[in-house]
């Protein structure tokens, strides 16, 4: 099992330093995951790291390609205002 | 990132002969302290017009969130607090270090500002702070952090002689802090809401209590965010100041739709000037207040308000050949010709302190009320833009005991000369509301337009005194508005609300 980084990722490195498999390193323009290390941190932690400490929502996905972080869950910002502001600001 | 210090617009900056003196600023201050601020740009009001500091953006990784933060930082469109274009390596960031002090000479300070929380990535870090302190031992070291894993990093700070840190408290009530921080990472989970800001302030506040144990200088940054924790920010200066810190740093939100937080797309407003100089004022009492700050990006180069980082990208610097030594030295001349002429002005300023009032000047009645002035200057400290072209203006307090820097406010440039003027009339408004509670602005020159938008929102503008010092104007145009009478009106700015 292991977790994947979509390419959402802005490349911040938080997941890189808490990761105790040191199962992500930069792979192109973002963060990836060894799927062979990767763990899921099963026997080190009870949550993911990298899902723990990631600021970008819908960024870090499970094997069924679930996002840990769903919209809204960490910005605190409903979802549909956020697609309200960006239709508005890419309309300019 | 640490939403610190700034180099938001290229060029400009304000280089006023007095942005506040530096007696009123750093005065009640032990001598240690002065001796160790009277260099560092973002500390002195005074110094910050003739050394420069620099960020270098080694530090992506944080382990908070803020509210008034988007960590899509790696934008090189964006020019805001905390964005930076370059991340670098630790070894890098010393090459870019050595390139920019052989180049700047008035290079004195190096700081870590993030882009993320610099004690989140502690090894990037403390590499960084180690390499720097071998190689470059005349740079002083400092850095800013939310606190969250300060505690933890006080030893270490202290081994590498860094004396200055800069925590970013914006409140000390955990109820608050929910509104601020939506959540935090700590013993590898996230906790959210009031529990995680509990933890968030506690860090902090022992963090802060740690360093000044050990004579670790510290400064307070707070953000002002109306109706979240304006009013509660006069506690927090009362208790940082307690605790030892010597600066607090109050500054404004910026929240802007565009740059994807979560109050900039809610529509939290951001402080008025207005309001957030009644807050310096009101936190002032207790505390040295720092008014010049800039907030500057997480990889800024050169003096505050200007960012030379453009010329020093990687690329760049690999082409550049340094004789380190010879620029050192070089350094330290430079340096002490600064300190020298800081320290002539400083006696001059005590003498004059010391003389009467010429004869042929009105002597002002003690009771007569001051007024805010706003002042377009290119530097020098002189009046000398045109007000089209003004980016920022310098706002002057005068009143009968003189005349005093008050703050620095940023509008946009609304005019920049060409057809492109497109939004040209709601930037003008921009400008207008950067001026509010001003009573005249002086410039060198303005248009008819402005002109009139102005006076009917009961600012005089005022092109009378192009190229003449600050001081000097803005007392002789005070004086005129004695002996005129206006001063004796009502204040405008309240004419105009009425
Ligand atoms: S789930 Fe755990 S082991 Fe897997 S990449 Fe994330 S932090 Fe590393
Ligand atoms: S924490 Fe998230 S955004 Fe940051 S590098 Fe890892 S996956 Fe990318
Ligand atoms: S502490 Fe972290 S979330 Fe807050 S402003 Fe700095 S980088 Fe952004």
């Amino acid at each position: 099992m292991a977790v994947e980084i979509v390419d959402l990722c802005v490349s911040c490195w938080a997941c890189v330093d808490v990761c105790p498999s040191e199962a992500i390193a930069k792979g192109g323009k973002h963060m990836q995951v060894n799927a062979k290390k990767c763990t899921e941190c099963e026997g080190d932690f009870a949550d993911p790291q990298c899902a723990s400490i990631c600021p970008i929502e819908n960024c870090i996905v499970d094997a069924g390609g679930l996002a840990f972080n769903p919209p809204g869950s960490l910005t605190g910002i409903p979802p549909e205002l956020l697609a309200e502001a960006m239709n508005e600001i890419q309309a300019r | 990132m640490e939403l610190e210090v700034i180099g938001q617009e290229s060029g400009g900056g304000c280089s006023s002969s007095g942005c506040g003196s530096t007696d009123d600023q750093l005065s009640h201050l032990p001598q240690d302290i002065v001796d160790k601020v009277q260099n560092h740009p973002c500390y002195s009001e005074e110094a910050h017009h003739y050394f420069a500091r620099m960020h270098v953006a080694v530090a992506p990784a944080c382990n908070i969130q803020c509210h008034y933060c988007n960590r899509k930082y790696d934008c090189s469109n964006e020019s805001r607090p905390g964005v930076v274009s370059e991340l670098l390596t630790p070894e890098q960031a010393v090459m870019k270090v050595r390139a920019v002090a052989a180049n700047i000479p008035q290079m004195t300070v190096l700081g870590i500002a993030g882009p993320g929380d610099p004690l989140a990535n502690p090894e990037r870090t403390f590499s960084t702070f180690r390499m720097l302190s071998e190689q470059t031992p005349d740079i002083k070291l400092c850095v800013s952090t939310n606190g969250l894993a300060l505690p933890e990093s006080v030893e270490e700070l202290a081994k590498h002689n860094i004396d200055h840190v800069t925590i970013t408290i914006n409140t000390v009530d955990p109820e608050i802090g929910a509104k601020i921080y939506p959540w935090i990472y700590w013993n590898n989970r996230r906790i959210r809401g009031v529990k995680g800001a509990k933890i968030l302030i506690e860090q902090q506040q022992k963090g802060l209590e740690m360093l000044t144990e050990r004579g670790i200088l510290v400064k307070v940054n707070s953000v002002m965010i109306p109706g979240v924790n304006d009013d509660h920010l006069k506690e927090v200066s009362r208790i940082v100041k307690q605790k030892g810190a010597f600066l607090h740093n109050v500054m404004p939100l910026i929240a802007e739709a565009e740059h994807g937080t979560f109050y900039g797309v809610m529509g939290q407003r951001s402080p008025e000037p207005e309001e957030l100089q009644n807050l310096q004022d009101a936190c002032s009492g207790d505390m040295n207040m720092m008014r010049h700050c800039r907030q500057c990006r997480a990889d800024a180069v050169g003096l505050l308000g200007e960012d030379r980082g453009e010329e020093f990208t990687m690329d760049k610097i690999e082409e550049m050949e340094i004789d380190y030594e010879a620029a050192m030295q070089k350094r330290a001349v430079i340096h002490q010709g600064i300190i020298e002429e800081l320290n002539e002005k400083h006696q001059k300023r005590t003498q004059i302190a010391g003389m009467s009032i010429p004869s042929n000047e009105p002597i002002i009645p003690a009771d007569t009320r001051p007024v805010l002035m706003a002042v377009a200057t290119a530097g020098g400290g002189i009046v000398n833009q045109h007000f089209g072209h003004a980016t920022e203006f310098l706002v002057y307090e005068a009143s009968p005991n003189g005349v005093r820097f008050i703050s620095h406010r940023k509008v946009d440039q609304y005019c920049i000369g060409n057809d492109t003027c497109g939004e040209k009339e709601s930037a003008l408004d921009g400008s207008i509301r950067a001026l509010k509670g001003c009573e005249a602005v002086l410039c060198s020159k303005i248009g008819f337009e402005p002109w009139g938008m102005l006076e009917d929102a009961g600012i005089v503008p005022n092109g009378e005194h192009a190229m003449e010092p600050i001081e000097e104007a803005v007392m002789a145009v005070y004086e005129e508005m004695i002996t005129t009478g206006k001063i004796d009106e009502h204040p405008v700015a309240m004419k105009a609300q009425a």
